[in-house]
């Protein structure tokens, strides 16, 4: 799976935030991704890793992420 | 199978539910959740996943999370490898196990199967 496709996904889901995918090994199947987003604001840790699962859940259900480390923050 | 994950995540004071066991983990986000649990004290309570898996599918059913590792602390779901971390840095971890624990905290580790 190529980083672009998981930054589309994540771009869909947050319009118009930060958002980044790093592939950590070069193997197309461990993703960092950071998401800076105003939605984060009140949430939990959980609660916030949650909708970036949401986002992802094509791609996690399927297989093709086999590794996934997500960072979040809010915008404020 | 559910029941007993159920009875693992409602009865352990923390649970985690990793790949592999503590003293042979099969993965590196199971390892960085055991690690962070460890430094901040925790008495963890290890499921391996890895035997069946129908573990796993029963655990993200239950829990909504996707992912492995999951940590739960007295039944509540406080998330995978990078929340762990995350809130071992800013001190929130052992705060919140100390909340729900009480001061004196174990840090024994057991390994309960699930069949």
């Amino acid at each position: 799976m190529a980083v672009r496709t998981l930054a589309e996904l994540l771009e869909a889901a947050f319009p118009g935030d930060e958002v980044s995918v790093e592939d950590r090994t070069g193997g197309g199947d461990h993703f960092q991704v950071t998401v800076v987003s105003p939605r984060f604001e009140g949430l939990s840790l959980v609660e916030q890793h949650r909708l970036v699962y949401d986002a992802l859940a094509a791609p996690l259900t399927d297989g093709t992420i086999h590794e996934l480390r997500i960072s979040t923050k809010g915008t404020e | 199978m559910r029941d007993q994950i159920k009875d693992v995540i409602e009865t352990s004071d923390v649970a985690l539910f990793m790949k592999g066991t503590p003293q042979f983990v099969m993965c590196g986000n199971s390892q960085r959740a055991l690690e962070a649990l460890r430094r901040a004290g925790a008495p963890v309570t290890a499921v391996d996943i890895l035997p069946d898996p129908r573990i796993r599918q029963e655990l993200s059913a239950l829990s909504g999370w996707p992912t492995i590792p999951q940590v739960f602390v007295r039944g509540e779901l406080i998330g995978g490898a990078d929340i762990v971390e995350e809130l071992e840095h800013s001190g929130e971890l052992e705060r919140t196990l100390r909340e729900k624990l009480g001061d004196e905290l174990s840090g024994e580790e057991r390994v309960v199967a699930v069949a």
